[in-house]
């Protein structure tokens, strides 16, 4: 065979594999949409589930997502950004980094049923005094600990490609080590981190396995942290799974169409984030 | 209080926050291992790891038949998702002109997004029908009748292959990526065509990247739990075909989690410590070919 | 530097909507009730009206009845919140003993250990427990002992019990969940092995599934999920409907039991009352089998 021809087949088999990359996406994609999108309406969004999901909307569920998504971030965020600013400006490469990145890339592997177990038996059982069993906060807390590693890395990177000559003005200038994080690293720097934050709103609104541990499953309005609630992940499975009946999986394909929804809507902003504000 | 005793007070502060990763980390081995554990000393770790019958509510506790699954399992996604996912990478960095770029990359950024029960309800209402109509119309004669139900190694695969899609395209994609301008300027000038520049300068210079892709693609197959048991089928038996169904570790935990007591769930506290060790050698053999990999170039 | 600012601004304007429509939906709520906040301490009769907070946990299977129920029963009573969490009918059982919850659902049978703790069971439904295959099967009937066989995997094909043939897929539930249990207990006996191979599903809805994918399958769910997707068959001659499972004919169901230690408090009480009274079994009665 010439060279030519081999050219030709290899380039040919790679848009090929371009092609069937988003031939399979457009097929769960479209699969889902078309099931569901029948399903989605003004009622859907705004009424709360009835017949245990199987009748009514999922407004409830709605709100418990973004209360559980606020929640968690509101909880990993500082603690993320934290240690990004010492990895980055406290320390050099050396033992403790070394720890401290060991530690992160080992939680990043973690699958998220262990993360559940733990989170079952550490917040929702032997804390059970301040998060009450099975609640957001006990869920919320989970989740924090599995989105930490994403929001270190990409704070980490944010970070770093803040110039060392801002640093050095502001230092010159007679500001503090503290200040100069304050006022000059993180702001030019929140972009980057915005990113990472939205990126894990991605992986909290997806998870199922470990809630259904930890959250609960209440599919009642939440009027507190203590209170047990479902994110739509997890409405989707329940409903799907344990009723199982037609017009429960006409309900649970809505849910899942307005999942896919948020999840392009979140995805697009960060990709609208990073164009005109990194570069 | 001056500033100085402020910012000490300040980078303690910061590296607490720093070593909460690490403190979680053994937070959750510490419990899994505590609450698992000693059923493990109880049955013994041999009869737990090597042991092929689990019978939890009478007391047999065999979990080598979900080890051997779970390897399964992610050994053929892995087959299908990375070279479909390392292919899809360098159409994506050398062929793909910027329109289609501008279709594919959001694409494969919502495949990643897209929550896993979706894609397990995919898989249990279209992948697995289409697995059995062809176990039942062009293998029947082949395969064992339990063999021949949808329910497979092969559906399970199928579905993770498409989940591990979005991390082997992008850190390979990367990868390739950051190779320098020049080899690629040097091998063309030298009158290779862009396939043997590729696969000649490119693939090998990226190569530790693409390693990297597919242990993290391994990880995530490894981890994967709602999907699969949604399409694996479930049973525990020692897999020896592809159209056999298998039970994984973390479906193990999943489907028993919700109802099991005593003696039961420590055995599913100690199927995770398992699931935790793989999953922490894997992570160190990775970041040992990853140092290996920048040491040499 | 004019970007930025424009980021923030855009960063705070995302914040502040996420605040509003979480403030919002959150004020629409029955819960936001003080007496949520006053804890289970003032749980008491005063003046007629009974106040507190009531906690539910266990079963998710029995979690959704359970919150239908507690959103009427709270219609009714303001003063009381009852809120029901999920997370499985051990650690429901377990929740109870331990008293962080009032009431502990669960959806099988407890076991031995569990009976030595001395829980108060009451019976608020029962489910029964259709066995079902796929609608183009012809097989409508099936006694328990054929059932017991095939299950067990000593009747492999269904040409040894119909016209149909084929192997027969068998899809079962997985180990500690109450329908397996039950299922165990009064079709297969104690010693009797389901057969090794089965599929197995956690859930109602997978094994539906599976039901109607799959001709040649056969499985066991909650009668309340019956539709025409699949098709119930009738055992020794009875098919499973609210009458026969409440007469006690049809033989294969579980119950729903809430648990409680000792005396349950005012509120807890009132709650069980309102359960087994007329009108909350007419709720039960939507999808279970009411026990009165």
């Amino acid at each position: 065979m010439s060279v030519k021809t081999t050219q030709k087949m290899a380039k040919a088999a790679l848009w090929t594999a371009g092609f069937c990359t988003v031939a399979v996406l457009s097929l769960v994609i479209g699969y889902v949409m078309f099931e569901g999108i029948p399903h989605v309406n003004w009622q859907f969004l705004t009424m709360k589930p009835k017949k245990m999901g199987s009748e009514g909307g999922i407004f409830p569920i709605i709100v418990s997502t973004i209360y559980f998504t606020a929640l968690t971030l509101a909880i990993a965020t500082p603690i993320g950004v934290g240690a990004a600013i010492y990895l980055t400006e406290y320390t050099r490469e050396g033992k403790i980094t070394k720890i401290i990145r060991f530690g992160t890339e080992a939680l990043a592997g973690i699958p998220s049923i262990v993360f559940g177990l733990f989170g079952f038996a550490f917040f929702v059982i032997a804390l059970e005094p301040i998060t009450r069993g099975w609640s957001l906060l006990s869920g919320a807390l989970t989740g924090a600990t599995m989105i930490l590693p994403t929001l270190i890395r990409t704070s980490e990177e944010a970070i770093k490609t803040v110039p060392v000559s801002y640093r050095e003005g502001s230092l010159a200038l007679g500001a503090t080590k503290w200040q100069t994080i304050c006022r000059v690293v993180l702001p030019s720097a929140l972009p980057g981190i915005v990113t990472g934050v939205i990126l894990s709103i991605g992986r909290v609104v997806g998870e199922t396995a470990a809630l259904m541990l930890t959250l609960g499953g209440s599919m009642r309005m939440p009027g507190s942290i203590f209170d047990s609630a479902r994110t739509m992940s997890m409405h989707l499975y329940l409903v799907a799974l344990e009723v199982g009946t037609k017009p429960a999986l006409d309900k649970a394909f809505a849910t899942a169409t307005v999942l896919i929804l948020t999840i392009f809507i979140i995805n697009t902003t960060a990709n609208w984030l990073m164009k005109h504000f990194i570069s | 209080m001056n500033y100085k005793t402020k910012e000490k007070i300040y980078e303690k502060i910061l590296l607490t926050s720093a070593f909460v990763s690490v403190i979680t980390i053994i937070l959750i081995g510490g419990f899994v291992f505590k609450e698992g554990a000693p059923l493990i000393a109880k049955v013994g770790l041999v009869k737990f790891l090597f042991g092929t019958q689990w019978f939890p509510t009478s007391g047999e506790y065999g979990i080598f038949p979900m080890i051997l699954g779970t390897f399964a399992v992610t050994l053929v996604a892995l087959a299908m998702g990375v070279p479909l996912g390392v292919s899809t990478a360098i159409f994506l960095a050398e062929f793909a002109p910027p329109k289609v770029t501008r279709v594919v990359r959001p694409a494969v950024e919502l495949l990643a997004g897209i929550p896993s029960v979706v894609y397990g309800l995919f898989g249990m209402v279209i992948v697995n029908d289409i697995i059995m109509y062809v176990e039942r119309t062009y293998l029947a004669g082949i395969l064992k009748p339990e063999y021949q139900r949808g329910y497979s190694i092969l559906s399970a695969s199928i579905i993770l292959a498409i989940m591990i899609l979005p991390t082997v395209i992008n850190i390979s994609e990367d990868a390739i990526r950051s190779v320098p301008n020049e080899y690629k300027e040097a091998s063309l000038a030298l009158g290779a065509t862009e396939w043997q520049t590729i696969y000649k300068v490119l693939l090998p210079a990226a190569s530790s990247g693409i390693v990297a892709a597919v242990v993290l693609g391994m990880g995530r197959a490894i981890g994967e739990t709602m999907a699969v048991i949604m399409v694996a089928g479930n049973t525990v038996a020692v897999p020896d075909s592809i159209f056999a169904p298998v039970r994984t570790l973390t479906g193990n935990i999943a489907i028993e989690m919700g109802y099991a007591s005593g003696d039961h769930v420590r055995a599913l506290f100690a199927t995770g410590i398992v699931l935790f060790v793989i999953i922490m050698v894997l992570n160190s053999v990775a970041t040992f070919i990853a140092k290996k990999g920048v040491s040499r170039s | 530097m004019m970007t930025l600012k424009r980021f923030k601004i855009v960063v705070i304007l995302v914040a502040a909507l996420v605040v509003t429509v979480a403030v919002v939906g959150c004020s629409g709520s029955k819960s936001e009730d003080k007496a949520a906040t006053d804890g289970t301490e003032n749980a008491g009769q005063t003046g007629g009206q009974i106040k507190g907070t009531v906690k539910v946990a266990g079963s998710s299977s029995v979690q959704p009845l359970a919150e239908e129920l507690a959103e009427a029963f709270m219609e009714k009573n303001q003063d009381v919140t009852v809120s029901v969490q999920g997370g499985g009918s051990s650690a429901g059982i377990e929740s109870a003993n331990k008293g962080t919850a009032q009431i502990g659902t669960s959806s099988r049978e407890l076991k031995p250990e569990e009976k030595g703790y001395g829980l108060k069971e009451t019976v608020i439904a029962k489910d029964g427990i259709a066995v079902i295959v796929n609608s183009g099967n012809k097989v409508t009937a099936l006694t328990k002992e054929q059932i017991k066989k095939i299950f067990a995997g000593e009747v492999k094909d269904w040409s040894e019990v119909g016209d149909l043939k084929g192997p027969i897929t068998v899809v079962v539930r997985e180990e500690g969940s109450g329908t397996r249990d039950a299922f165990q207990e009064i079709v297969l006996s104690k010693e009797v092995k389901f057969i090794s191979n089965a599929v197995v599903q956690n859930s109602t809805g997978a094994i539906k599934t599976a039901v109607t994918k799959d001709i040649n399958a056969i499985g066991f769910i909650s009668s309340g999920s019956v539709d025409s997707a699949v098709k119930a068959l009738s055992v020794d001659g009875v098919l499973p409907s609210e009458a026969t499972v409440l007469n006690g004919s049809y033989k294969i169901s579980r119950p729903f039991l809430f648990l409680t230690k000792s005396e349950p408090d005012a509120a807890a009480k009132a709650f069980i009352d309102y359960v087994l009274s007329e009108e909350g079994q007419k709720i039960v009665s939507e999808k279970f089998v009411k026990v009165k």
